[in-house]
């Protein structure tokens, strides 16, 4: 099964477009505007009743038909949108055996359900034993070699062990998931004193990253089990964990992380400015705090196969434990990382221009669409600027006009 | 072993929903789908909360008029027959329409029905009349602050001089379509479903 997948590998990740409920029509506020008064008044002008004074079609006043437009888009929106399927798991084309993809799929036949019955058999008899054991293996001897190797004092020794105990420990929880991973462009592998940003699927993709390079971690300190792990892994080598209240101060983060990237012989950061989990079939707005910094960006592209396991972890449907059980239970993990060749920011461009910049070759690259929405849209409210902007392109059409009939 | 969502929506529903809405087998289970992913709290209905979750709706002008086109009159849930029973104006209008056993007498997605769903649209209180002040307020909707309170005024007056024929300042439907008949409403309020 391993090497069929490292096989179709290449072949797989043109996006998956499920056909659509609708095909829309990709014309601006502006030219429907036109076309709906020119349709309108044009007849009037061939006719002579007319009783208004003939508005000229491009510069018309209000029409009541100016309605129909957000009308349209307003249903078009509530039967398909870019956003509200992006934070779901993806559709499959075809039925992968796993009872969680199951979204529309009838009961088809009775061998499909003795297949279905067996495979479950295996995931759950076989597989997930197999894969708890490694994983737990993997976690336990992480934090006791971490801890010790804190002991030594700091110099090259310390570096050396502690960046060999994490590749381990890292392979073997990855070993944990079967996860089938296959790495592309190497030669583009982050250094020190770069920062590397990904798109964000899922805790995993730290785990898939860190297996193949020593990076510095970023992010909140937690409780319980995962608190452990990050206190233990930071004795062994400079990771950036910070404390809730501190997340908020966006000063201070951008702060200790140029610290921490100023200082050459620390690891590369690893950060996902997207800020939040997406279902691998897009790619949405990138925090600009990262690209703020001014060090090299090392952008990585990571596309899961979705045929084998998904590996969106939707956080409000389920927490990290039962994500972790449907992982170790899936068929398997497989994916793709590309390392792609290392950015920096232009000569004026600004930090929002460079990020976009960035984001679009990682969509590129991993065949992902390219989102400008934000996706703190998962929990949050859209900001009311989005609208505001199109009641003002709306209003310059209207009051256009008005300057137009002074001037006549 | 059935799935989640289609195992709620029986034959004889979609056959109903097919009769009264002329959407085909397949369309109806996608859009039941897509109504599955809407409703969060899994009740079966929607709230207009659950339509404004929907970023490119929520940001859209007339947004919160179009949710409200979904509710009948009072009510703060739409079921599903509700909800295809609203998508179905936006059905394009085919020359050979099989549907005509309609009690109204008129398939959902004809030229009457899209021109009267653009009239409630203005029509605010739902008294079968666009008065001065309904239409101001879906003109303010439209421009947000851009345009001051005496210009939008004065283009509320002038819309309605010209639609208005029986001289009580307000726009009946009949006076609306009167006023869109040369605008090809099929294709503007039409959006095209995939099979």
């Amino acid at each position: 099964m391993e090497r069929g997948a490292k096989e179709k590998n290449h072949l797989l990740y043109k996006p998956y477009s499920l056909n659509g409920i609708i095909a829309k029509e990709p014309t601006s506020l502006e030219e429907e505007l036109k076309e709906i008064r020119r349709n309108g008044s044009s007849q009037d002008l061939d006719g002579s009743a007319s009783t208004t004074t003939g508005p000229s079609p491009s510069s018309s006043e209000f029409e009541m038909s100016d309605t129909f437009y957000f009308c349209r888009r307003g249903i078009e929106s509530i039967v398909d949108d870019e956003v509200t399927k992006r934070f779901t798991a993806e559709e499959l084309e075809s039925w992968n055996l796993l009872t969680r993809s199951n979204y529309n799929f009838n009961h088809i036949s009775t061998r499909l359900t003795v297949l279905w019955g067996l495979g479950v058999v295996i995931r759950y008899g076989f597989l997930l034993p197999l894969r708890l054991t490694l994983a737990i293996t993997g976690v336990s001897l992480l934090v006791v070699f971490t801890t010790m190797i804190g002991f030594l004092p700091n110099g090259r020794v310390k570096n050396f062990l502690s960046e060999k105990v994490h590749l381990m420990c890292y392979r073997i929880c990855v070993r944990g998931l079967t996860a089938i991973i296959t790495y592309h462009h190497s030669e583009n592998k982050p250094k020190n004193g770069g920062i590397c940003v990904a798109n964000h699927t899922s805790p995993i993709d730290t785990i898939i990253l860190a297996s193949d390079g020593c990076y510095a971690m970023v992010g909140q300190i937690h409780g319980g089990l995962m608190g452990l792990i990050q206190k233990s892994m930071v004795k062994a080598c400079p990771h950036i964990w910070f404390e809730r209240s501190e997340v908020k101060d966006r000063h201070l983060v951008a702060r200790r992380l140029s610290d921490h990237v100023k200082d050459k012989s620390k690891l590369p950061i690893l950060i996902f400015p997207e800020g939040t989990c997406i279902n691998n079939t897009s790619v949405m707005m990138f925090k600009k705090g990262s690209f703020e910094i001014g060090s090299t960006v090392y952008p990585v592209a990571i596309k899961y196969d979705p045929r084998f396991g998904d590996a969106f972890w939707n956080s409000s449907k389920f927490g990290m434990v039962n994500y972790l059980l449907r992982m170790m239970s899936s068929w398997a993990i497989v994916c793709s990382v590309w390392y792609l060749p290392p950015m920096s920011r232009q000569e004026g461009e600004d930090a929002v221009q460079f990020a976009n910049r960035v984001k679009a070759a990682i969509a590129r690259q991993g065949g992902l669409v390219d989102l400008l929405w934000d996706g703190g849209l998962k929990r949050g409210k859209v900001k009311d600027t989005f609208k505001e902007e199109q009641q003002k392109l709306y209003s310059k059409i209207l009051v256009g006009t008005q300057e137009d009939r002074s001037r006549s | 072993m059935g799935s989640r969502a289609s195992s709620l929506l029986r034959e004889e529903d979609i056959d109903e929903i097919k009769k009264e809405t002329g959407f085909s087998h397949s369309q109806i289970t996608r859009l039941y789908s897509r109504f599955h992913s809407l409703d969060k709290g899994e009740n079966g209905a929607l709230s207009r909360e659950d339509f404004q979750r929907i970023p490119e709706l929520a940001i859209n002008p007339l947004g919160d008029r179009i949710i409200n086109a979904f509710f009948p009159e009072g009510e703060d849930q739409v079921n599903f027959r509700g909800f295809m029973r609203t998508l179905a104006h936006f059905r394009p209008v085919e020359d050979n329409e099989k549907n005509k056993d309609m009690i109204s007498g008129e398939p959902l997605n004809s030229r009457t029905n899209k021109l009267h769903f653009a009239f409630q649209l203005y029509d605010l209180d739902r008294d079968d009349k666009i008065s001065r002040d309904e239409l101001l307020q879906v003109l303010r909707m439209m421009v947000g602050v851009n345009i001051s309170d005496e210009q939008l005024g004065s283009i509320a007056d002038r819309t309605i001089q010209e639609a208005d024929t029986n001289g009580d300042m307000c726009i009946s439907f009949s006076e609306f379509t009167k006023v869109l008949e040369k605008v090809d409403v099929e294709q503007k309020m039409s959006i095209r479903f995939l099979h």
